[in-house]
């Protein structure tokens, strides 16, 4: 077998390191201000890696480079979907990152760099992997977000996310050094089996987990480590916003799978209820705030918050129901918010950017088509049926029942309720107010026919949840390898 | 019972937690970064006595060799404004002391409520003819191949990230053109003037001549 044959199940990675090398190369040579050549390599590059991804799909669990990364069901999917939402944003944002001189070969070239980070989180199997690869995604997105230099407000929130970035950091790498001074390892299962075969120090494991905790919290930006979602996602530009909050979080939950639930999985008495705190918190705060914000963007923030509350309640089930639903929660929130911020970057223009509440006023007058997409994506948002987020709502509190975790429950559907409001104000806006401008919506084709298809499938998904629901149950299942 | 590694430990602990508390707490900057060296003398001192000289010794090399001194360097370049950083720091000191009180305070709780001395996972012992560079060099390049390639992807997001954040191409700035300056041709730089000979020589005329005799000399 020769030596490159054993790197079969990373195949992936390899050609998208590679391909990144050959198009910062190859964007030196490509003349033009409007980047095409380099934005059709990046897409062709991001379909490479899909193909690439399902011809070099095993059953089972493949390891390799000395058990630092793992090839499993659930990182083939989250992979391939990380790769779909990378290559709708650049679809989205391509006019608007155009019109406004910042699509650079450099940003797509960071764009793919962070989803080699992504790939790595998503793929590992060690706690330095999984920290490389966090480090490799937020490196890139610091980068990202601090490209517009001559924006104040971007550059503010690049500062902040890099200072909170690095404090976030800091505290999973001190956990992490906790959990490796009890255990002697750093690899996840071993880290797991030296648990169960108990450890000599049990206070030294349990304060490395509450650190471990943390510094996903700040990742994950849930309370009370949210502080810089607002700031971050309302001054970055709108196509950056948006990176960071779509792919990253598939990330995110394949991170919180990886440690938490493969490592750490016998501790679950301990981290469960820190979960349940930190999911209560950050269904409260963010949708009551999401109410008091008149910039989308921000509202949108505020809104992941709460989310990502949800996404925890999911996790702190502990069983696969409550994995499998997790993961279906963070598929669903991702292409919902790539319709959400796909929407304000259609209705934006050069010079002017429909980020405030007031610029989405009679949009049923301006453009049916859109407001009928936007209506379903915030329904989706809302949880109403039968759109998708009702059903990904659902499958979580169904979980959350079954480990009798009713309190918890309750305020779940308490906070979403709340959550409604701000949603169906949006419709509310658009389709009963008058409109504050009628200037014409330029759209080009192919996001116009994206924003179609992201608004169709919330509602598809909706009434056919099932082939989505299973492959997330399934991959759950098969990599994980927990007792059914 | 207090063996001499114990106490060297507590010492380089001591002066490490000191040395951290100055950075912080220092009200000249440049003090504050010399600090952090001596933070970073001490926790070399510690990682002496785990046996992991290598390390140690790159950590002064390179931390204190390489990093502190480009740090000194630019603290030393930026104006840095204490009274405005200082600002507030009065109004905000309550709530922050208290949180930080709170924190130790846990942490106390969880840490120091044992009866007996809890140690962590088996350390490994080695014997006195054991290299650790060696090892370090062995695992670095087979157990830990893709971990280290992938330190090395993170270099290259960095460069390519200063390099997009800092680059600016001015389009009024004034730079040499060598391709232009190689292609240039004799009848670009050089006027030749042809002068009445009988003339005389009137005041007016001489300061074309001079100009025309240094663009001769072109």
């Amino acid at each position: 077998m020769s030596f490159l044959s054993t790197l079969y199940s990373a195949y992936a990675e390899i050609f998208l390191l590679v391909m990144v090398s050959v198009i910062l190369i190859a964007d030196l040579f490509t003349a033009g201000r409007t980047k095409t050549v380099t934005y059709l390599l990046v897409q062709v590059t991001l379909l490479g890696c899909s193909l690439i991804t399902v011809a070099t799909h095993r059953d089972g669990i493949d390891h390799l480079f000395h058990h630092m990364f793992v090839d499993d069901l659930m990182s083939d999917v989250l992979k391939l979907l990380s790769y779909m939402a990378i290559s709708m944003m650049l679809v989205y944002s391509r006019s608007y990152l155009l019109a406004r001189g910042l699509f650079s070969g450099e940003f797509l070239a960071l764009v793919l760099f962070s989803l080699l980070g992504m790939m790595v989180m998503i793929s590992a199997s060690n706690f330095i992997t999984l920290y490389l690869g966090l480090e490799l995604l937020s490196l890139s997105l610091y980068a990202i977000v601090a490209l517009q230099r001559d924006s104040a407000i971007a550059t503010e929130a690049a500062m902040k996310y890099f200072i909170l970035g690095a404090l976030a950091s800091g505290l999973l790498l001190y956990g992490m050094s906790m959990l490796y001074g009890a255990t002697g390892t750093l690899d996840v299962n071993a880290v797991s089996s030296a648990i169960q075969h108990g450890v000599p120090n049990k206070a030294l494991l349990v304060f490395g987990l509450v650190f471990v905790v943390a510094g996903l919290a700040f990742k994950l930006g849930v309370v009370p480590f949210h502080m810089w979602v607002p700031d971050v996602y309302h001054g970055a530009p709108t196509a950056m916003t948006m990176l960071i909050g779509t792919a990253p979080k598939l990330a995110a939950f394949a991170f919180v799978m990886r440690i938490l639930v493969e490592a750490l999985q016998p501790l679950m008495v301990h981290w469960s209820g820190m979960l349940a705190i930190l999911a209560v918190l950050s269904m409260a705060l963010g949708n009551i705030s999401a109410i008091a914000q008149t910039n989308l963007k921000r509202m949108f923030a505020y809104s992941t918050i709460a989310h990502m509350g949800f996404l925890l309640v999911g996790v702190l089930s502990g069983s696969n129901e409550g994995y499998g639903s997790a993961m279906f929660y963070a598929v669903v929130y991702v292409i919902m918010s790539l319709g959400g911020f796909g929407m304000i970057l259609l209705m934006s223009r050069e010079g002017f950017e429909a980020d405030k509440l007031s610029d989405f006023k009679g949009l049923n007058q301006r453009s049916p088509w859109l407001a009928f997409m936007m209506l379903l994506l915030m329904f989706s948002m809302a949880g109403v049926p039968p759109t998708v987020g009702f059903y990904a709502k659902f499958a979580v509190l169904n979980a959350a029942v079954q480990a009798g975790h009713i309190p918890l429950v309750i305020l779940a559907v308490l906070f979403s309720l709340i959550g409604a409001f701000y949603y169906l104000r949006i419709v509310k806006l658009m389709y009963f107010d008058a409109p504050e401008s009628h200037e014409r919506i330029y759209m080009q084709p192919d996001s116009s026919l994206l924003i179609s298809l992201n608004g169709l499938g919330v509602l598809i998904l909706g009434i056919l949840p099932g082939t989505l629901m299973s492959v997330c149950a399934v991959s759950v299942q098969q990599s994980l390898l927990l007792p059914h | 019972m207090m063996t001499i590694e114990t106490i060297v430990f507590y010492l380089f602990a001591a002066l490490s937690v000191f040395a951290g508390l100055r950075v912080i707490t220092a009200r000249n900057p440049v003090h504050a970064a010399l600090f952090l060296v001596l933070a970073f003398f001490s926790m070399a001192g510690i990682w002496l006595l785990l046996e992991a000289e290598f390390l140690a010794i790159t950590l002064v090399l390179v931390y204190v060799g390489a990093v502190m001194v480009l740090f000194l360097f630019v603290v030393m370049m930026l104006d840095v404004d204490l009274v405005q950083l200082r600002e507030g720091f009065w109004r905000w000191f309550p709530i922050g002391a208290l949180l930080a009180a709170v924190m130790v305070g846990e942490m106390i709780w969880v840490l120091g409520n044992r009866q007996t001395a809890e140690t962590g996972a088996e350390v490994i012992k080695h014997a006195a003819d054991y290299s650790n560079t060696k090892e370090l060099g062995r695992l670095i390049y087979t157990d830990y191949v893709y971990p280290f390639e992938l330190a090395a992807v993170l270099l290259l997001v960095a460069i390519v990230a200063a390099i997009a954040l800092t680059l600016r191409q001015r389009r009024t700035a004034k730079r040499q053109d060598v391709a232009q300056q190689v292609a240039v041709k004799r009848n670009d730089r050089v006027r030749l003037v042809s002068m009445p000979a009988s003339a005389r020589v009137s005041t007016q005329a001489q300061p074309d001549e001079a100009a025309a005799s240094d663009q001769q000399k072109h």
